[in-house]
This record gives structure tokens, sequence and C-alpha cells, in this order.
């Protein structure tokens, strides 16, 4: 049995923060997708007609029924084999935030519905029509009032982006196995990337106060 | 006068929620500059045709008119969508419950609809914004969010947002009901300046007091029907028929 000797982390220290990096990079645009995904995911699932909406809701099923992993592998070496070749880091980006994109259009969905009709009889009766009703007076309001729930996923997915070390992405998970396989020390290494996600998620959170108080101010 | 058009007609219009007909032949004309208060008790069908007058509900039958311009016209799909937002800009409408954005402060729900809907430039439209809040006595709330004002403040608010869009004619539904008694007032005198501006108003109110002080004409609904109309003179003291009686004794004995 070897002794815990964290001075082995030191050399490695550029590679896990390389990683951490790719790690924030991908949060960040998978994020992005999964936010602008969900909303038009629910828009659609609301309001686009039938031939649209259900195939749509279709695709969302799938998605939430379906591993992330299983989602990863088709989308990376499935999609490759039939001729569509999406690199790595792209098809990591993809598989992230459309599957966290079902999870937000859920919570969207239902943010929307909630808002008062009286909102939408106030911007229709000035003028507005649906589609401006909906992205200056309806959506706004949902995302705000589901900004909790919504902080929540991207927090999730922060922590689940980890899981795209599978398809060779160099994120933090992937930097520390890389580190241990030199070393042979896989405690040290996982212990100082989940140091590093936590902190990574310390930094996301504060964000997310940031804003849920900026809304604060309109209650 | 007389053969100037209308401002607002409405000609034989129907409507049923369901098995309920709510109105049941309705015929009105309100010129330029008149202030009509529709009066009447709940579910007579009052809220219900100031609503269809922009669209909010739509007839069974009958024909909405504003300004020479039909309202409810026969078009389909987006044609009927690009007219009636065009329509509805031109009429202002003010709800029980306000209705204004919490998520926008004061100004900006004021001026996004001159912004997005007229093209008017961000400064111009935010002189408008500060010049009619100033009209309605609010200026120094530029700034606020609706959830930081008293009801009072929220309509007056309401107002001036339809306002900023210059309509053509203002209809108000129950603009007071929602408010506290001691709130009733700031909201009155609003309205009643704009009266004096001669803007064309439909006002549907439980207040009969107001609309004897406003209108120029009174109209009791009930049923879905119009009972009987006239200036506020003769409706509140020599009312002809027994329904409109019966109804004021309860209102004005109150």
């Amino acid at each position: 049995m070897q002794g815990l000797d964290f001075t082995v982390v030191a050399p490695y220290w550029d590679l896990l923060l390389i990683g951490a990096w790719w790690t924030a990079v991908l949060t960040v645009s998978a994020g992005a997708l999964s936010f602008v995904g969900g909303i038009l995911f629910a828009v659609t699932v609301l309001y686009a007609p039938k031939i649209v909406a259900y195939p749509v809701r279709a695709l969302m099923w799938v998605f939430m029924g379906t591993p992330l992993l299983l989602q990863l592998f088709l989308i990376y070496f499935g999609l490759a084999q039939i001729g569509i070749d999406i690199p790595a880091l792209a098809a990591g980006i993809v598989g992230l935030g459309l599957h966290f994109a079902v999870y937000n259009a859920d919570i969207i969905r239902a943010g929307i519905v909630a808002v008062d009709v009286g909102q939408t009889e106030g911007a229709r009766s000035i003028g507005f029509g649906k589609w401006q009703t909906l992205r200056h007076v309806v959506i706004p309001q949902a995302i705000r009032n589901t900004a909790p729930p919504i902080g929540g996923n991207l927090i999730a997915l922060l922590k689940e982006s980890s899981i795209v070390s599978v398809i060779g992405i160099a994120e933090l998970v992937h930097s520390a196995q890389l580190a241990i396989s030199e070393t042979f020390r896989p405690f040290e290494f996982y212990i100082t990337a989940a140091a590093l996600y936590y902190i990574l998620n310390l930094v996301l959170e504060a964000a997310l106060r940031l804003f849920e108080r900026h809304v604060e101010a309109s209650r | 006068m007389s053969t100037q058009r209308p401002m607002v007609e409405v000609r034989g219009a129907r409507k049923s929620f369901g098995a309920v007909e709510v109105l049941r032949g309705i015929d009105l004309s309100v010129d330029r500059g008149q202030i009509v208060a529709i009066i009447g008790p709940s579910g007579s069908g009052k809220s219900t045709l100031l609503r269809s007058i922009n669209h909010l509900e739509s007839l069974n039958s009958g024909e909405v008119w504003l300004d020479g311009v039909q309202v409810n016209q026969p078009l389909h799909g987006q044609a009927f969508e690009r007219h009636i937002n065009k329509v509805r800009q031109q009429m202002g409408m003010v709800f029980q419950h306000f209705n204004l954005f919490p998520h926008l402060t004061v100004l900006e729900n004021i001026s996004m609809g001159p912004i997005i809907l007229k093209g008017m430039t961000k400064s111009d439209a935010h002189a408008l914004a500060h010049s009619l809040l100033s009209k309605v006595g609010l200026a120094d709330k530029i700034d606020a969010y609706p959830s930081r004002l008293s009801g009072g403040q929220k309509q007056r608010v309401a107002i001036a947002r339809a306002l900023a869009m210059q309509p053509k004619v203002m209809l108000f539904d129950e603009a007071t009901s929602a408010l506290d008694p001691e709130l009733v007032d700031e909201v009155n005198a609003v309205m009643k300046q704009l009266a004096a501006e001669h803007m064309t108003m439909l006002i549907v109110t439980h207040e009969m007091r107001f609309a004897g002080e406003v209108a120029d004409r009174v109209l009791f609904m009930d049923g879905g029907v119009i009972v009987e109309e006239g200036p506020p003179g003769d409706m509140f003291r020599a009312p002809q028929k027994e329904r409109t009686r019966t109804f004021l004794k309860k209102y004005l004995s109150a």
C-alpha cells in the first residue's frame, strides 16, 4: 500500500488546468445550447403545427428515455459510420446540449403555460403579434420564473460533462486519467479533479445567484 | 356631426361561450370624442362586448368597425393576424388587473409598443413615456418595476402604456374594480382628464357616480342586450325600463 502523496500532482497541474478549462468550455457551450434548445423545443411543442410538434416531441422522448452515454456514442461513432463525421468536441457539445435541452424544455414549457393570460392579452391589445408577445412578454417571464430549476440543470450539466471523456475529449476527468496512466496514482488525481469540479461549480452557482438577484429586482 | 362616420360601430353582435349566449344582438354607435359608460349586472355581457371591440373575443356573428375599418374582417391566418395587429394599435385597452409586464420597468412598459410596433427611436419613445407619465402624475416612477407600485399607480401606468400608441379610442374594462376604494379617485381623475381632451372612450364600470360625471351616454346591459340607453341625467333620474330601475335602485342606494 502506498501512502498519499499530493506532490505527484504538481508536474501535471497544467494538464489538469487545461482539462478544467475544457470542462468550462463544454459547460458554457452545451449550457447555452441546452438553454436556447430548451426554449425552441418548448415553443415548438406548445405552438407549432402538429406535423412539426409531434416529431419534436418524439425526439424529446428519445433523448429523455435513453442514456446520455448511448446518445454520445450514437452522435460520435454512429453518425461517422453513415458518413457524418463530427469532431469529438462538437459531438460532445451537441450531445450534452440536446440531452439537457430536453429537460429544460419541460421546465420552460411549464413556465410558459404558467404565465398569466392577462400578460398575453395586455400585449395583444397594444398590437403585438403572437410571436412578438411570446418573445418580449411571455418567454422572458417564463425564464425568470424557472431560473432556479434551469440553473440546477446547468450545474448537473457541468458534472455530467465528464462523460464526454469516453469519446476522447480532453476535459478534466480525461486529463486526470491521462495523469494516472503515467503515475499510477488514481486517488490523488481523482481527488484533485473533484476539487476542481467543486470550484467550477462554486463559480457557476455564484453566477446563477447573481442572475437570480437581478431577476428578484423586478418582483 | 350626423354625417360624420362613427368612431366605433357594432352591428348585430352575437357571442356564445358554449351553450351560453353572452351577447344577443348588440348594435352600438359611438361618435368621435364621445364617452359611453356601459353598466349592468355581472354576466350581462358588458365586458364581453368591450373585449369583442378589439377582438380579444371573436364574435359568432355581427360586425365591429373602428373609424371606417372593419375590425373583425373575414380574413384568415397570417392576413388576419397582420390586420388585427394594425387595428389594435389604434385602440387602447385598460384591464381590471392592469396586465403590466412585471419583468419590465415602467419606462419599458410604456415605450416598448412605440419602439417595436411603430419603429419610434428609443429617445423619442422615452421622451413620450416621460410626458405621459407626467400627465398621469408618475414621472418619479419611471424606473420602477410594477411590483413597487400601488394598484392605482399600476393602473395609471397601464393607461399611459395604452396612450403611448396614440389610440383613436380607449376601452376601459372595469379599470377601478380591483382597486382599494381610496385609490379609485386617482385613476378616475386621469380618465376625466382624457374626457376633457375629447378622447373617445368606452367605459365598462360599476361606479354609477363616476359614469354620471364623465359619460355623454350611459348604456344599461342585461342578459346580453342593451336594455336602455340615454344621457346620464335621464338614465339615473328617470329610467324608462323596469329592469333598469331595479338595477339602479340596488346600486344607488348602496
